[in-house]
């Protein structure tokens, strides 16, 4: 019994980190129906932007984690601006080959400036480990849990209260609606992929301390977020979160229960579950408002 | 105030209109009938901005509205209020209405923005009722105001309406244009298209009859309800003819 506890309460850190990705594979899709297959890049280089701010340049954590993600949003902004804005036919199938494309030319970057040695960095604070029911809870844990209900919670209510949020919603429901009031359809769009990027970024550099570094970590965190997102419902913020809690805790118990070769393998399983029995999710976004 | 000249739109290969050329003065009501496909929404969505392959001129308060995007041209002083109401169902009716005046908002001026709201409160009593429902929850009639009251938050000087009485019910139809005219008479531009022809050019100044992409008459409201061959081929009198011949 103490045993799964343990397991859920790690998965719950895991899954925390899937989530975060999760809502930003799912605020880019419903704003412009489009899957960002470099979603995992932008948490591998929040991730690496850490190491190297803080763990190489030994800048004070707090500035080195708000200069990461202002950075990484400012790659998702560019990101839009040349890749995404500039294409002639924007096809959906076009601009997710573009994305998929765009994941490989950061993976090889990444690699030419950091190179293939991972990297490890310490947890953000040196406190002792939470004791839950006899289940211990480590300081990151506990840094990742908080960071991503903040992080969920400030959304929602950018969303509910402010009037960018609920133009940005207008432009997911019509976008041609939302032109005709004014609203800058082009804006929002560009505004969700810096807020997507920000989001892979602070998943990258939740996740930093307690996991190895390198320039490939982004594409299977990035595939894991995906099927976070499918399993809650592409589009829907609670979904997501629901997703990616949902996912680390079976990947948890999977790998507890019975070995960790199948840890990967869970998230594939559910993925294609997902898409055979439930291809809106386990919440319908049909049922479920988006926001 | 809006110059139409010799318009010229493309639905790819398709010419949807064919020259038109219209005008609409500073404070009447124009209305713009004609049959499925004549070229009546194609002609709105020129000048809002939602359709930029087309060629001729089209001039608001003598300006070109050439090459710019529907929030510009929002800006400008033209709203639509589009075919098939367009509101956005997920979110309140008053989020609604203060998306409508997104451009105004972005100019920090907060209490315009409330002021106009309370207009269209006024002008619409069941906005207020209903201000905290989710949209997509109202009736079709209740629907159409608030895309009405919508567009009008964001202070225009010309209201393009596409197909407002569009499956309503008579009563509510004659409420919408009654509420149009009252709109006109405190000094708004109004450029109505509409099938319901009858209904129209009850409250129109001036109309245009547009047929396959080309104006086949013009004249006045009063002049046009009694031509015989918009009569015949747009107020049923046809019908009425083939009834009495029964009876």
């Amino acid at each position: 019994m103490q045993e799964i506890l343990q397991y859920v309460v790690s998965g719950l850190t895991i899954g925390a980190i899937y989530a975060v990705i999760a809502v930003g594979f799912s605020m880019l899709f419903n704003s412009t129906e489009l899957i960002n297959f470099a979603q995992g890049e932008f948490v591998m280089l929040g991730a690496m932007g850490l190491v190297t701010l803080w763990g190489v340049f030994h800048i004070p954590l707090v500035l080195a984690l708000l200069l990461t993600v202002a950075g990484v949003s400012v790659i998702g902004f560019l990101f839009e601006r040349l890749a995404i804005r500039t294409v002639r036919n924007p096809h959906p199938i076009v601009l997710i080959i573009i994305t998929v494309g765009a994941s490989i030319f950061f993976r090889g970057l990444s690699m030419l400036i950091w190179g293939k040695d991972a990297y490890s960095l310490p947890p953000f604070t040196d406190t002792p480990p939470l004791d839950v029911f006899g289940a211990k809870l480590l300081s990151q844990s506990i840094w990742i849990l908080c960071i991503s209900l903040v992080l969920v919670a400030g959304l929602y209510f950018f969303y509910k209260k402010t009037l960018t949020g609920k133009a940005m919603q207008a432009c997911a429901i019509n976008k041609k609606a939302a032109c005709l009031t004014g609203i800058p359809a082009e804006r929002m769009v560009l505004l969700a992929f810096i807020l997507s990027a920000a989001m892979g970024a602070v998943a990258g550099v939740i996740i930093s301390p307690i996991t190895m570094c390198s320039y490939d970590m982004g594409t299977m965190l990035g595939l894991k977020g995906f099927c976070a997102a499918m399993l809650g419902g592409l589009g829907s913020l609670w979904g997501s979160l629901i997703g990616g809690f949902l996912l680390g805790v079976l990947e948890s118990l999977g790998v507890g229960l019975f070995t960790s070769g199948v840890k990967d393998a869970i998230a594939f399983i559910i993925l294609l579950l997902i898409l055979y029995f439930r291809p809106g999710g386990i919440i319908s976004a049909k049922s479920v408002r988006r926001f | 105030m809006l110059q139409i000249r010799n318009l010229k739109c493309y639905y790819g290969r398709i010419m949807a209109a064919k020259g038109v050329s219209l005008s609409v003065r500073s404070g009447e009501i124009v209305t713009l009938i004609g049959a499925n496909g004549a070229g009546k929404s194609t002609l709105l969505q020129a000048v809002c901005g939602l359709l930029p392959n087309w060629k001729g001129e089209i001039l608001f308060e003598k300006k070109s509205l050439k090459g710019l995007a529907p929030p510009a041209i929002v800006k400008r002083g033209v709203s639509l209020v589009p075919e098939g109401r367009l509101i956005f169902p997920p979110l309140s009716v008053l989020d609604n209405l203060k998306l409508g005046a997104y451009t105004i908002y972005r100019k920090k001026e907060h209490e315009r923005a409330a002021a106009n709201m309370e207009r269209i409160m006024e002008l619409f009593p069941i906005l207020r009722e209903r201000s905290e429902q989710q949209a997509g929850t109202l009736s079709g009639g209740e629907q159409q105001m608030l895309a009405i009251g919508r567009a009008m938050m964001a202070e225009p000087k010309l209201l393009l309406l596409d197909e407002p009485s569009m499956g309503l019910a008579p009563l509510l139809v004659e409420k919408i244009m009654a509420t149009l005219s009252d709109l006109r008479n405190e000094g708004l531009t109004i450029l109505l298209v509409e099938q319901n022809a009858n209904a129209a050019l009850k409250i129109a100044d001036r109309g245009y009859v547009l047929e396959t992409g080309n104006i086949v008459l013009q004249g006045a409201s009063s002049d046009l309800a009694t031509d015989v061959e918009v009569k015949r081929a747009y107020l049923g009198k046809d019908y009425d003819e083939f009834y009495e011949g029964r009876t």
